[in-house]
């Protein structure tokens, strides 16, 4: 990251900016207030009894606190225990819903950054008749938008025989994203040949030289597509909702809106329900206490996603 | 003021940045003799998937719009008939509004909101926890974040409601009145939304180079009008492409929408994607489904470019 506070105020309005600049933090401060906030609400709701939330609906700290809502819904308490807490008696077998989404976002993330960067090779590294003409045509997929393929491929999915299999729901987005392919060949393009073509003379084959040369080199890309995919796929919701109607293969988010929506309209297991969003975004967390500044940075830099 | 710059979109790689393209149309030399057998194999399951689902189902949408089709029996087809029915649907036509209003309220509060936040972030701080920080919703699903919303707005147990009664107000019913569905929707977008967008304008900024406000401060400009006459003029290509962005998204709002409202009340909150859906998959009417999706498609397409007509996105002000 380059600087940014390079640019500092000339003295003589030094003061008239610090009234400014405190009136920026305030600014931040509230953002980041609204912004942190739900995620420990999620956390006080979670941790308390359902019941007891009615009676103290605004205080700070969990409400009798209990971890009940969290056995709730990863099924590890009975039905009794449930319904003492203020449960609806039904449970969501999170474990169950986070495997699918696990395998479901893996497998489309890594296929997908696979099958990009061979591609981006061949438009960056390779000379052949047609080139330029296919990367072009590939561009033009980024102006289709999901919502006009969307129905056609739920039906060509179906005809398929795929509705409710993983298979069905990596499809139509683990084999091609345009703006995968032209991310890394930019970032390919701009790789020196020299380690390639000493290799290359050295009488190592293409793969060779792709697979221990290029794809090394362009770790870095590839991590930030692999971050981005991987909390798009986890995030995904419209597609699988279309594939997919029994819960063999259902991903989490999915698991999540019917619980929502299956819960009473009198009074929901509101603790159940924010545990169980809290468990469906930990993954997420994770991933951002490990990776928060490459997160950031991948961000940044790709400009689209 | 004369200014010399013209920033670039962030769209290049990470800290190693890629240079502009260069062009390796080298003559064919041995060494890339057998490259087009291997080129096609390399590209073949990107093509197979762009042939596939990108090609066959845009031209398939665009066929079944024109017909009859119930899935279960083959399409018939219809000439314009869909189109017809469109046109005299009024809960089309309800969506529609429903969902522009939803549009300029979700994309006007976002941009602003990132643009100022970015701007502050930029000439206050250099810490990425901050940055990290605000981008943390982004990281969720809609889902998530509706379930949550759904919990703090609730109309009795909500806290926000609470706040509000403390501070002497009425209880807002935000889910569940006609008036408040759709803003409410609105705002859980903005949340879940304005640090990914901000961070992306805060990439921006960082391609303007400090000697232009150095340059500017000389001038004697101030804070304000070097946002206004620096800023926003040198971020116009990065403020195009996020705002084009904003609103393709936003006319596609879906999760938020059915996990916290699921359309209602009464059609209030009956965005055009809901309804695409429920009259595919509720009613099982994929012809009307499809034309209804060519007709959104049509009017993303008017407006986005008249968004690059009216940003001029490909120049920036600083001939």
């Amino acid at each position: 990251m380059t600087s940014s506070t390079a640019i500092r105020p000339a003295r003589r309005i030094a003061r008239r900016f610090n009234l400014g600049k405190s009136a920026a933090w305030t600014y931040l401060v509230i953002v980041l207030f609204v912004t942190i906030f739900p995620f420990y609400w999620m956390l006080r709701t979670a941790l308390s009894n359902n019941f007891a939330l009615l009676t103290n609906p605004s205080s700070l700290l969990p409400v009798d606190f209990t971890l009940g809502a969290f056995r709730r819904v990863l099924g590890l308490a009975t039905t009794q225990e449930s319904v003492a807490e203020g449960g609806s008696g039904a449970s969501i077998q999170l474990g169950h819903f986070i495997l699918n989404s696990l395998i479901y976002a893996t497998l489309s993330t890594v296929l997908i950054v696979f099958f990009s960067a061979i591609a981006a090779y061949a438009f960056a590294r390779l000379h052949w008749r047609g080139r330029d003409f296919m990367f072009n045509l590939f561009l033009c997929a980024l102006m289709v938008p999901g919502i006009l393929t969307l129905l056609p491929n739920f039906v060509f999915t179906k005809e398929l025989g795929l509705l409710n299999t993983f298979a069905g729901m990596l499809l139509p987005t683990a084999l091609f994203s345009a703006f995968n392919i032209f991310f890394l060949r930019q970032f390919m393009l701009g790789l020196s040949t020299e380690t390639e073509e000493a290799a290359l003379i050295d009488g190592a084959g293409r793969i060779r030289v792709f697979l221990r040369v290029t794809l090394p080199m362009s770790s870095g890309p590839l991590f930030t597509l692999t971050i981005l995919g991987f909390i798009t796929a986890w995030n995904d919701y419209f597609w699988p909702l279309l594939v997919t109607s029994d819960d063999s293969v259902r991903p989490l988010t999915l698991a999540l809106a019917v619980f929502k929506q299956s819960s009473p309209q009198a009074a929901p297991d509101w603790a159940g329900l924010m545990a169980a969003t809290l468990v469906a975004a930990l993954p997420m967390l994770i991933l951002f206490m490990v990776f928060g500044k490459r997160i950031v940075n991948s961000i940044g830099f790709s400009g689209i996603k | 003021m004369a200014i010399v710059t013209t920033p670039t979109l962030p769209a290049a790689g990470p800290g190693t940045a890629p240079p502009a393209r260069r062009k390796p149309a080298r003559p064919h030399s041995p060494a890339h003799r057998g490259d087009g057998k291997l080129a096609w194999i390399l590209i073949s399951p990107a093509l197979v998937g762009f042939l596939l689902f990108y090609v066959y189902p845009t031209i398939r949408g665009v066929y079944l719009s024109f017909t009859d089709f119930r899935v279960l029996s083959a399409p018939v087809w219809i000439g314009l008939d869909n189109f017809i029915q469109l046109i005299h649907d009024d809960v089309f036509w309800n969506a529609l509004g429903v969902t522009v209003y939803f549009v300029i309220i979700s994309v006007t509060l976002s941009i602003g909101l990132s643009i100022i936040t970015a701007v502050i972030l930029h000439r206050l701080t250099a810490s990425t926890v901050l940055r990290g920080l605000i981008i943390l919703p982004f990281l969720i699903s809609g889902v998530v974040a509706a379930t949550v919303w759904s919990w703090m707005l609730d109309a009795q147990l909500g806290i926000v409601n609470i706040l509000i009664e403390r501070l002497g107000g009425d209880n807002i019913l935000f889910l569940t009145s006609r008036a408040w569905a759709i803003p409410s929707i609105a705002l859980i977008s903005v949340w879940k939304n304005l640090g990914y967008t901000s961070i992306i304008i805060f990439a921006g900024l960082q391609t303007i180079p400090p000697t232009v406000y150095e340059a500017g401060r000389i001038d004697g400009a101030n804070e304000f009008q070097m946002f206004r006459r620096l800023t926003l003029p040198l971020l116009r290509p990065v403020l195009a492409l996020v705002l084009v962005l904003n609103v393709i998204g936003a006319f596609q709002v879906f999760d938020i929408v059915q996990v916290a409202t699921r359309g209602g009340p009464a059609n209030a909150s009956n965005v055009l994607q809901m309804y695409i859906y429920s009259k595919a998959f509720g009613q099982f009417d994929f012809g009307y489904a499809s034309a209804m999706s060519l007709a959104l498609f049509a009017v993303l397409i008017v407006i986005t470019f008249l968004q690059m007509r009216l940003l001029r996105a490909s120049e920036s002000d600083t001939d």
